[in-house]
């Protein structure tokens, strides 16, 4: 059973991990425009490596 | 792009002529760009946003262009002095329908805040409850002695500060209603809350065997799930309604010495002088003291044809100036015009509507105080069993409160809303009143108003071919010179025929009368019959050196989709009325199109409430449809009422519903949905009457483990969200 004085705030750790970023993404405005984003990440403009033509 | 990539400030020739060129680089700079707010009505995709974003970046004057799918807006960062005007025609140079918004009225920012405010209690909750929950499944496992309260202990330390956190806008909810004296749903939600969490910290501290921290954690993230549905749903549509306000930013010409300024409408005082030029609505109140024009007064009266008016006319706010420039000294500005008088009645009105209440508040007054009977009950019943064991009784009565989870009232029915308004969203109508669904599905009985609701309010050439093609393209010429809507009217007919090539020279348009010019040395007319020919009446006529007229004729035509919504209508056994303003041969002509067997014409406004309201003292639950400002109090007195968005703001102000799309048979869509919405409403009540039947009697037998009231309350959330979402 000792292991569980490492496993739990390691699980909570992890959470509480989980709820800084999701108030990252809420303070960043990702919640803002759900169905435009969706349609974004078809589009290659923001791709980071084109192809070559 | 931001603001520091641009041409610094000195670039600009005005700010080295200045002396103190530090103060007015610093002054550029802060108003160096500015945001301008564009409606995209109609984008819908991934190519939408692409065709918007990369288009807009080709105009120089553009420096940053963000497109908003889901609120159909594009914010664009535009350089000093761009007009709004210029990116809309650009956009619909691209094919895509613009509207400039104004930025003053569009003030969603208070909505938002408390959206994002829930979303973050909402995301505490939800990463509490699992943690906690993972902490429980170990004493479900079967932990024992100190094991147990050390998870115990570690749920306390996760749940106590997120109670205090997340559950805020219950308590404060549930306080002020206390404080006045009234029972809510909050009340019985925040004493559940706070009586487990309380007897949990008791019951660790004593170490106990049954903590209910998992319970009341999810309980709250429950309910704010709920809660949040609700708030996202309603800032949508009034953040839509702002964004309607915002289309008409009114503005007005002030003319001062003999030149004209843009003000605000709000700075208009009375004795002003204003211009106003053909297209444009008129502002205020108040008379004609120079020009002459015709005035399409179809929103206040519903009659179609055109008024002339000339020097000491008297004009009111909201009347569109058709053919001339009008100088106007206002008699009435704000508050004290007849427009405002009109938009008045409906606050009147709407009081009386506010008393509707909805199912979810009837349920909440039966469902409030029966728990805490119940509650109180068990306790009482225990004591006496237990021969005063205050430990176990309060346990039983904690238990009861917790396992008959609001979560059908709290999370149900904002969840069947919500479906059912974003549902209606996509079909172009925008749900503005909390219950006007549940209204909806309750009329027995449609009345129309007919121009602009049933007809599109501008008349069409009903017999082109039946005109010499001379004439006809000799008219299509002449009402190529103007902008009233029949000379647009013979313009677009004649688009569709293969008319003769014609060249008419100096075209002069005489305000009121019709449209003049040159043709091969002859003086030719087209305009009213009485100019033309000198004899005659108001109908519109073509002469030629006051010879040869050809007369036109002229129909307003039918919105989309109309015939479809009163066939669906007669199909359903729904009675149809007809009641307008406009003369009766029209609307009679509209009515045997349509066949509406009643109707009436040259309704007054007051007359049109006083219908409204005969029928709903006979108990008649009716579904008004208008448009003009002759309507707006009859859509106030009506059960429910549905507005289309080329409406005046008055008018879609008293509307329950306002109809985006210009397709009128998406009003079947919309009973269709009410209807539906109320039924999964009411089974999402049968699926809480049945949890409750079967989970009270085994918590009131003291059988709920917290496990049994984790498994139960989920089940039955999971269940009633699955039911809402099959509202379709």
């Amino acid at each position: 059973m000792d292991v569980l004085v490492f496993l739990i705030p390691v699980s909570v750790g992890l959470g509480a991990l989980g709820l800084v970023a999701f108030f990252w993404t809420m303070k960043s405005a990702q919640y803002d425009d759900p169905q435009g984003d969706a349609a974004r990440i078809l589009r290659d403009d923001y791709d980071d490596n084109p192809k070559p033509d | 792009m931001s603001v520091s990539d641009h041409p610094s400030a000195a670039a600009c020739p005005g700010c080295i002529a200045l002396p103190d060129i530090a103060r007015r680089v610093e002054k550029t700079r802060s108003e160096h760009a500015f945001d301008v707010q564009i409606s995209l009505p109609s984008i819908h995709c991934a190519s939408c946003i692409s065709g918007v974003e990369r288009g807009l970046m080709q105009l120089d004057s553009v420096e940053d262009v963000r497109v908003n799918l889901t609120r159909k807006r594009a914010t664009v960062r535009v350089a000093p002095g761009t007009e709004p005007d210029t990116i809309v025609h650009h956009l619909e140079r691209l094919g895509f329908e613009a509207q400039p918004l104004d930025n003053a009225t569009l003030t969603a920012g208070e909505s938002d805040k408390q959206a994002r405010d829930l979303m973050m209690r909402f995301g505490v909750a939800g990463f509490s409850s699992m943690n906690v929950m993972l902490l429980s499944v170990a004493i479900w496992a079967g932990a024992t002695d100190a094991t147990r309260d050390m998870f115990h202990w570690l749920s306390a330390a996760i749940a106590l500060p997120t109670i205090a956190f997340s559950a805020q806008p219950f308590f404060k909810s549930g306080f002020a209603a206390l404080r006045a004296a009234r029972l809510n749903m909050d009340v019985p939600i925040s004493l559940a809350i706070l009586l487990a969490a309380g007897m949990s910290l008791f019951e660790t501290i004593n170490s106990g065997e049954h903590a209910y921290f998992d319970a009341a954690l999810s309980l709250t993230f429950f309910l704010l799930a709920g809660r949040f549905l609700d708030q996202k749903m309603r800032s949508t549509a009034r953040s839509a309604a702002a964004e309607l306000a915002a289309l008409e930013a009114p503005t007005a010409l002030r003319v001062v010495d003999g030149d004209t300024h843009t003000v605000k409408v709000t700075d208009v005082s009375v004795g002003d002088i204003l211009l106003v030029r053909p297209g444009a609505r008129i502002p205020v109140d108040g008379d004609v003291i120079q020009g002459a024009s015709e005035m399409d007064r179809a929103f206040l009266t519903g009659e179609t044809d055109p008024v002339a008016v000339a020097i000491g006319a008297q004009v009111r706010a909201g009347e569109v100036n058709l053919t001339g420039p009008l100088h106007i000294r206002t008699s009435a500005v704000g508050p004290d015009t007849l427009l405002h008088g009109l938009a008045d009645l409906v606050s009147v009105a709407e009081e009386a509507k506010s008393r509707y209440n909805s199912l979810a508040d009837r349920a909440a007054q039966i469902y409030a105080p029966a728990v805490h009977l119940l509650a109180l009950i068990g306790f009482v019943v225990w004591m006496y069993l237990t021969a005063g064991d205050v430990r176990t009784s309060l346990n039983i009565a904690v238990a009861l409160l917790i396992i008959t989870c609001p979560c059908a009232l709290g999370l149900a029915v904002p969840a069947v809303s919500t479906v059912a308004s974003g549902g209606l969203f996509k079909r172009g109508l925008l749900v503005k009143h909390a219950t006007a669904l549940e209204r909806l599905a309750e009329i027995d009985e449609v009345v129309f108003d007919k121009t602009g609701t049933l007809t599109r309010g501008t008349p069409t050439l009903t017999n082109p071919q039946d005109l010499p093609d001379h004439a006809f393209a000799l008219a299509a010429a002449l009402a190529l010179g103007s902008n009233h809507p029949r000379s647009k009217a013979i313009a677009k007919a004649a688009e569709g025929f293969d008319l003769p090539d014609v060249q008419v020279t100096d075209i002069v348009e005489h305000p009121g009368l019709g449209v003049e010019a040159k043709f091969q040395g002859q003086t030719v007319r087209l305009g009213r019959a009485e100019w033309v020919t000198g004899q005659g009446d108001s109908s519109t006529c073509l002469g030629i050196d006051g010879q040869d007229t050809v007369q036109f004729t002229f129909e307003d035509t039918l919105r989309p989709g109309a015939a479809e919504l009163l066939q669906h209508l007669r199909d359903r056994n729904i009675p149809v009325m007809l009641l307008s303003g406009d003369a009766e041969n029209p609307v009679a002509q509209l009515a045997q199109d349509l066949n509406i067997p009643t109707w009436q014409s040259g309704v007054l406004p007051s007359e049109k409430a006083a219908v409204l309201e005969a029928k709903r003292a006979a108990g008649k639950r009716v579904l008004m449809v208008g448009d003009g400002l002759n309507d707006t109090a009859a859509l106030a007195v009506a059960h429910v009422s549905i507005a289309p968005a080329s409406a005046l703001e008055a008018t879609r102000v008293a509307a329950d519903l306002v109809l985006v799309s210009p397709d009128l048979s998406r009003i079947q869509d919309s009973l269709r949905i009410a209807k539906s919405a109320r039924k999964r409403i009411l089974e999402n009540f049968g699926v809480a009457a049945v949890y409750n039947s079967i989970a009270i009697p085994i918590a009131f037998v003291g059988l709920a483990t917290p496990l049994t009231a984790a498994i139960a309350m989920s089940t039955s959330s999971i269940l009633v969200s699955l039911n809402a979402l099959r509202t379709r």
